[in-house]
């Protein structure tokens, strides 16, 4: 079995157990203030690693290239509020512009 | 039917389950097929938990840490779950469902509807999960059929509309300056790791900078 098959199956099967446990312990074994904090701040780092590790580099070199200024514009996007399509896209037709002229 | 709820429920459910679009394009540039994008989707069903899934995979990551960093994520689910289960009073197979439908969205409809009383935000919960479930996977098949059609991710710019989907995930988490620093000192250190360690483990270790800024979160205010 492919790794990608190993890590689809085993990321739905945690995925639904940790759904269906909170439906099944009394509320509060979890509810400790701190556990709350630092659950809300797993994403907020875990994403921002994405986004760095997506936009910079490439196999394990770090490189700066057409997805920066991809980035760049999504950031502008979301400063002025522009809905999630008009982020992505902006970001996708800077991307690709400066590809093609390259 | 509580139209007022279902009409919420439909807001959330539509906008949101149109971003799998993102999804399904992300997962193929990545290198999983159409059918195993569909899957992550149905089965997996938390967007932050498949985002991260497939950003690992393709990265290079291993499964392991592909799995552990979309089960760090997928943590909140649990705590969702927490707060829906006395309301919900859900037993056997529709326990399940309820179980597979907790995520960001019918857990935060539930809540807008406090002030309607405990019916409402039930129904605001089942209203906006199989909302988003139906949307949410229509949009991924959408989205991965797509992507298999672009073929190389570079050329209609996939490869920036990926990090900038994320982006738009924790953007409205940036509200307050602890937030903030900590997303800068996430990206610093991925990108610091990146050189020394196996792919996928600069994007988990960054779990330890949550887990002091969980702690030490007052020093930043």
């Amino acid at each position: 079995m492919s790794a990608l098959w190993v890590g689809l199956i085993a990321t739905s099967v945690i995925a639904f157990l940790l759904k269906y446990l909170g439906h099944s312990v009394p509320e509060r074994w979890m509810s400790h203030p701190r556990v709350l904090k630092i659950n809300s701040m797993i994403p907020i780092a875990l994403l921002s690693a994405l986004v760095a590790v997506q936009t910079f580099t490439t196999d394990k070199s770090l490189v700066v290239d057409q997805r920066l200024a991809g980035l760049a514009v999504a950031v502008i996007a979301l400063i002025l509020r522009a809905p999630f399509a008009v982020v992505v896209i902006s970001a996708a037709a800077t991307s690709a512009a400066l590809y093609h002229l390259q | 039917m509580n139209r007022a709820t279902f009409a919420q429920s439909l807001s959330v459910s539509l906008p949101v389950g149109a971003y799998g679009i993102a999804f399904g394009a992300a997962s193929v540039a990545a290198g999983f097929s159409v059918l195993q994008s569909c899957l992550i989707s149905l089965l997996t069903f938390s967007g932050a938990s498949q985002f991260a899934l497939v950003g690992v995979m393709g990265s290079g990551g291993s499964a392991l840490s592909a799995t552990a960093t979309a089960s760090l994520l997928g943590t909140r689910n649990l705590l969702y779950g927490l707060q829906m289960a006395p309301l919900l009073r859900t037993r056997r197979l529709k326990k399940v469902i309820a179980a597979q439908l907790t995520i960001d969205e019918s857990t935060g409809v539930a809540i807008s509807q406090e002030k309607n009383g405990p019916r409402a935000m039930a129904q605001g919960f089942w209203y906006t999960g199989i909302g988003v479930y139906i949307f949410w996977n229509l949009f991924t098949l959408i989205g991965a059929l797509g992507a298999q059609a672009m073929g190389d991710p570079a050329t209609f710019g996939l490869d920036a509309a990926v990090p900038a989907a994320f982006l738009g995930l924790i953007w409205p988490r940036l509200t307050g300056r602890t937030e903030r620093v900590l997303a800068v000192c996430a990206l610093a250190m991925a990108l610091a790791l990146t050189p020394y360690v196996p792919a996928g483990v600069p994007i988990i270790s960054t779990a330890v900078l949550a887990v002091l800024f969980g702690l030490r979160g007052r020093v930043w205010r």
